[in-house]
Formats: C-alpha cells, sequence, structure tokens
C-alpha cells in the first residue's frame, strides 16, 4: 500500500492568469514523403498565425521562448531534432528546449509553456510538437516504439508495446467488461464514432464509414483488441501560442479569438506496469469515500487499485487539475473533451479516471449516448460531446504533436470557428482530400468549458489540459 | 572475415574486439509518379551495443542457473519494511536504501498465479519469440508487485498457477531465459533448454 504525503497533493496554482490565444496544424498522414519536418512546423505556426490575422514574422516578434515536444529521436535519426526545427523557424536567439514524455508528449509541452508564463519568464510563449513515424517500416517502428518500455525487462518480450499495454486491456475486459459481448460491440462503437468524426475533419488520416460488425471482423490485434481499435501512426505537426493577459489582450484585438484561460496538470505512474503497487483511490471532487466500497462484489477480481485496470497518472492529473480550476462534476462543468483513445478500450479507462463514470462504469458514457456530438437515442446534443476531432483512432497520433492536436480541436470549440477551420473547402483541396458530400458542423453550440487529455503508453505519463472563456470560469481565484 | 563485437571488462573498463559496426552504402529513394525525381535517401546501419546490467546483474545471471532472484526492503526504519519486489530492483521505492538480495523460486514455484495476459498475434522487428506471443502478468503471494514475462505452453487464464522454467542450456542472459509453464507441466514437454 502506498500513500501520498500532503506536500505532494498540494493543489498547483499559476502564479497569474495565462491565456491560450491561437494554435495550428499541418495535415496528418502516415507517410509524407514529399515534406521535411521543418515544413510541418512552419505549415502549423502559419496557420496558428493567421488565425490571428497576422503573418508567421509578425507572430514571431512576441515570442520569448519555445517548448518543442518530439518523442523519438531515433525515429528521424535526428539527436536535438528540437534544435533543427528551431533554426528553421528562424527563431534565434531564444531559449527553447525539447520536452519527452511518451505519448504524452504534446501535453507535456503545453504543460511547460503554461508554467513558463506563469511564473512571469516569458510573457509569450510557443508550445510546437511533431512526430515524423515514416522513415522506418511498421515492424521496424514498432521495435523503436517498444525501446520506450524497459530494455531489460519488457522490450525484448516480442519488441511489441501494444502487448505490454494489452495486457491491461485483457485484465480491465475480463474484471470490468466481465468479457460481455455487449461490451465489446461499445468498444466498436467508440471506434465507428471516431473513424466517423474523422470524416468532417481535413486534416484526419483515418476517415472511415464503419459499422460495429466491420470492426469486430477486422484482424485480431492482440485479443479482445482488433486492428480498427487501436489508434493510427502519424506525422504531422501541432503548435500554440501561449501568453500573459496583457499580451493575449493585445494579440487577439480584432480577431475571432478570444483569449482562453489555459491551466495543464500532470500525473505520472510506473513506466514497468510490473512495479505497479497497491493504494487507496485517489478521489476526485464528484467522489465519495463509500462508493468503492463494495467494488469486488460488483466486480470480481478489481480489489487491487489501481491493479492493471485504472491509470492512476490520469487520475492524478484530473485530481490536480480539478481542484485547481474549480471542477466538480466534469459531465456538466466541461463542453467538450479530447481524450487519447490509443485504443477503445483505453478510451473507456480514461471515462472513469478522470470521473465521467465511476470506476466499473465508464461504458455508460458511450452506451448513454452522452460522448456524442448528437446523441443518436435522442436526436438531442450529447451531454459531453468526445473526440470529434476523431481522436487518436480517427484523426492522428503524431505523438509530439497528439495533445497540441487535441487543444486546438477543442479550443476551436470555444472560439466558435469549428466549422470555419474544418470545413474550409481550400484546406481540404491543399491536403488533397474530398469532402464528403454529408460533411456536418460539429461546433459544440455555446461550448465554454473543455479538456484534453494527454497520455503516454502505459499510463507512464498523464497531462490533463483545460480551457475556459475568462467569462465562465468556475473558481474565482484560479 | 569480419566477426562481431564481443567485449569483457577489466579494471573496470570496457575491452572491445571485433566489428561493432559494419558499413552498408545509402540508396537514392526517387518519385515513380514524377519522372523518378530525387526525394531522400535511405540511411542502412549496423551496430553494435554495450550495456551494463549493474546491480541487477545477479539477477540475469541466476536465471540460467535456474533461480528466480528478488529484493526485499529490510530498512527497519522504512514504511514499506519487508516489502519483496519482483521485478528485482536494486533500491527500495521508498527509502531508497539498497535492498537484500533473496532467492525466491520455491515460492515462485509454489505461489504463482496469472494476474493477467495477452495473446499476441504481432510482434515488432527483432522478435525472437514464437507467435502469438503469450504475455503473462504474475502476482505471488507475499510480493507487492507484478511480473510481466511469457508462457511457453498451454493458454493462458486468469488466476491459473504457472511455475517458473528457466533456459540454463545457451541462456541469452536476458529476461527471456525466464519463462512460465501451467502448474503440473512434464519436464518433458519443456521447450528446448529450458528446465525447472
Ligand atoms: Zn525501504
Amino acid at each position: 500500500m502506498i500513500k501520498f504525503s500532503k506536500q505532494q497533493l498540494k493543489v498547483p496554482k499559476l502564479m497569474r492568469p495565462v491565456y491560450l490565444v491561437t494554435a495550428g496544424q499541418s495535415k496528418f498522414d502516415r507517410a509524407i514523403p514529399d515534406k521535411r519536418t521543418e515544413e510541418l512546423c512552419v505549415d502549423a505556426l502559419t496557420m496558428a498565425a493567421e488565425m490571428l490575422n497576422l503573418t508567421p514574422a509578425e507572430l514571431k516578434q512576441y515570442i520569448h521562448t519555445c517548448y518543442y515536444g518530439h518523442f523519438a529521436d531515433h525515429f528521424g535519426d535526428q539527436l536535438l531534432g528540437e534544435a533543427v526545427i528551431h533554426d528553421r523557424l528562424g527563431l534565434d536567439p531564444l531559449g527553447n528546449i525539447g520536452v519527452k514524455t511518451g505519448g504524452a508528449t504534446g501535453g507535456s509541452t503545453l504543460w511547460e509553456a503554461v508554467k513558463t508564463v506563469a511564473s512571469g519568464y516569458s510573457d509569450c510563449v510557443l508550445a510546437m510538437g511533431w512526430e515524423r513515424m515514416d522513415e522506418v517500416p511498421t515492424d521496424e517502428g514498432n521495435f523503436l516504439i517498444s525501446c520506450a518500455a524497459d530494455k531489460d525487462w519488457e522490450s525484448p518480450l516480442g519488441h511489441i508495446y501494444t502487448g505490454y499495454y494489452a495486457v491491461m486491456a485483457q485484465k480491465y475486459w475480463q474484471v470490468f467488461g466481465k468479457a460481455e459481448d455487449s461490451f465489446r460491440r461499445t468498444l466498436a462503437e467508440i471506434s465507428v464514432k471516431h473513424h466517423g468524426y474523422a470524416r468532417f475533419n481535413p486534416f484526419a488520416q483515418g476517415p472511415m464509414k464503419i459499422t460495429v460488425d466491420d470492426v469486430l471482423k477486422s484482424p485480431v490485434v492482440a485479443y479482445p483488441l482488433r486492428a480498427l481499435d487501436a489508434c493510427l501512426m502519424s506525422v504531422g505537426a501541432a503548435c500554440a501560442i501561449i501568453c500573459d493577459e496583457a499580451t493575449a489582450i493585445k494579440l487577439t484585438k480584432n480577431t475571432k479569438n478570444k483569449p482562453l484561460r489555459i491551466w495543464v496538470s500532470a500525473g505520472s505512474h510506473t513506466l514497468r506496469p510490473a512495479d505497479r503497487r497497491d493504494m487507496e483511490i485517489p478521489l476526485l471532487p464528484n467522489e465519495t469515500p463509500d462508493q468503492y466500497k463494495n467494488m469486488e462484489k460488483e466486480f470480481p477480481g478489481s480489489a487491487r487499485y489501481p491493479g492493471f485496470t485504472g491509470f492512476l497518472g490520469a487520475r492524478m492529473a484530473a485530481w490536480y487539475a480539478y481542484r485547481m480550476t474549480g471542477i466538480v462534476d466534469p459531465t456538466k462543468d466541461l463542453d467538450v473533451i479530447e481524450l487519447h483513445d490509443a485504443f477503445t478500450i483505453s478510451d473507456v479507462q480514461t471515462y472513469e479516471d478522470i470521473g465521467l463514470r465511476p470506476y466499473g462504469h465508464g461504458r455508460d458514457y458511450v452506451e448513454s449516448g452522452d460522448c456524442y456530438h448528437t446523441n443518436p437515442k435522442t436526436g438531442k446534443p450529447g451531454k459531453l460531446p468526445s473526440n470529434l476531432s476523431g481522436g487518436l483512432i480517427g484523426c492522428m497520433h503524431a505523438v509530439g504533436a497528439t495533445g497540441i492536436m487535441q487543444t486546438f480541436e477543442i479550443a476551436t470549440h470555444i472560439w466558435n470557428r469549428w466549422a470555419e477551420m474544418h470545413g474550409d473547402e481550400k484546406l481540404w483541396k491543399k491536403f488533397n482530400r474530398k469532402k464528403p458530400a454529408d460533411w456536418t458542423d460539429l461546433q459544440v453550440k455555446g461550448a465554454k468549458r473543455a479538456l484534453a487529455i494527454s497520455h503516454a503508453g502505459v499510463g507512464s505519463h498523464v497531462t490533463a489540459t483545460i480551457l475556459m472563456d475568462p467569462d465562465h470560469l468556475l473558481k474565482k481565484d484560479a | 572475415m569480419s566477426m562481431f563485437g564481443q567485449v569483457y571488462v577489466k579494471n573496470n573498463q570496457y575491452k572491445i574486439k571485433g566489428d561493432f559496426h559494419h558499413l552498408t552504402p545509402c540508396t537514392p529513394i526517387r518519385n515513380a509518379d514524377d519522372g523518378w525525381k530525387l526525394m531522400g535517401v535511405t540511411n542502412p546501419r549496423e551496430m553494435t551495443y554495450m550495456h551494463s546490467y549493474g546491480g541487477e546483474a545477479i539477477f540475469f545471471e541466476s536465471l540460467s542457473q535456474g533461480k528466480l532472484m528478488a529484493t526485499k526492503c529490510e530498512n527497519p526504519k522504512c514504511e514499506s519494511k519487508g516489502s519483496i519486489y519482483q521485478p528485482f530492483r536494486i533500491f527500495c521505492p521508498d527509502c531508497l536504501g539498497k535492498m537484500a538480495v533473496m532467492d525466491m523460486t520455491k515460492l515462485a514455484k509454489e505461489k504463482a498465479t496469472i494476474h493477467t495476459f495477452m495473446v499476441c498475434e504481432r510482434s515488432g522487428a527483432f522478435n525472437i519469440l514464437d507467435k502469438p506471443i503469450k504475455f503473462i502478468n504474475i502476482e505471488f503471494d507475499g510480493v507487492c508487485t507484478i511480473l510481466m514475462s511469457y508462457l511457453s505452453k498451454g493458454d493462458p487464464e486468469i488466476g491459473m498457477r504457472v511455475v517458473p522454467i528457466f533456459q540454463t542450456l545457451n541462456p541469452t542472459y536476458t529476461i527471456l531465459d525466464l519463462s512460465w509453464v501451467p502448474a503440473g507441466t512434464k519436464a518433458s514437454a519443456l521447450p528446448q533448454g529450458f528446465t525447472f
């Protein structure tokens, strides 16, 4: 049993309000052989500038520090790739640093950028993330990804990272999912939803009009997970500009972007799931100590927490973030979210870790229809739409960019610019993609508060990014 | 005739012999849709690394001798005193005291069950395990962590009793020297090179 000290559970506090003023991203695809990484980063930064009616040169004048999220040096065979991009963006002589925390790299890059502004060190920071996963074939790519597991204790076991995560999926599947066909179909529904939403996103690489049965017939990767349950492997870049209040007001004057308050929190848990020890469930503001008393009875085999079924890193990121920003019930207090759907089943695990549903009941978030833009059961707006970008399953997982792409997505809803940024014919043409005839506007009407979860592998690092319209805060001194 | 790089340690320095890399030429990548114009180049590379097991070396050496070693915190002031760790870890995660090395082979033979598992149809490059790979995570009575390994015989199930087997003939000196079979498996059924 491990316990956390009072000091470790301090609720984080930013020393001054921090704002997201703009963001941008490149096209995402499995391979982009006609572009160097810096070309993708320039695309992202140019879009961020254009959203503020500025040229990149004008926007660059404000930037004071740069954080670069790029996970896998060995994929691109370039150490200090961050410095290469920094030079090519013409941002010398500014201080810059690379960030890498596996799949959570994008979120961690924002975490650093926000703290840099909050501390007063900088008034305007660039957070740019990218990944280049197309310079080796898939088999070798799987080998390289497996190097992010413990090289003596895990990687030699098949050199397949999916397998190290999949054992956790199996435990969840049997204990909380009770290996039920109905639960398997719910998982498939998540894939249908995310590939489906990707059809309306010109940046997305995995648009598909599929059915639950298509998912259930796709090849088994690791039973019960199938090919269509898994995220994509991608190339692409995304960026965000983080500012203090004065700079935010200046940069957004006469633009469609309202400065949005931003907070990022982070949690972690053992890189080797093997090292997990038992503990009490750290409770979120919408949970009570007795609600988990009968968990073992309801779900035999669930007594060990977090065991192999929960992500403590995600739970702690939410624990800090909700207390920092005044969120009590995320389903009520938030309007739109993007989650790290590395697999359909990890999406469900995350619903519980971040308190959308109690542990064991994550599937209800899908089955109730709450997770949809439009609830298919009621025809009314979903209570808390998730992954309208298509997520990692439908849009992309260009690791270092993923957490920033999610933030771009949720911000466009609060800016009320979702349709503009996803429906523009010119964008579809530029990416050589065909806008579907049934393209649908997924703007969440009146969105004021949003959340993005960025997550590494088996849950070693997780960040929670929260955006709020400054006129709709939940806590005065947040 | 080239020879794969080999290494030993003398006076705490690496002594190396043979080739640690092989030179292979780059080749151009061209665009079939656009007059075979140049798009990039391949970068082949084969290289040998030297990696130290440090304080975990005894664990890997013991596998080749048919023993499963664990560690235990014996610091009387530690809040986790008495906790046993498998994976073997050198320092206690709580007090950072150096832990005592213990032989847990008997415990593993009597008290190991499958906590969870996964049968994996795919593998990455350089995999040498037979497919599908049967990943298993093993819990032991009295051990506070859950070891990851692989099952060499039968089909895994949560709660199944398993026993360790060791590659004592031609060991690889890696974690692959440790595998598991369902309790009751006969010695004659073990994979080549493995013993109880
Ligand atoms: Zn200790």
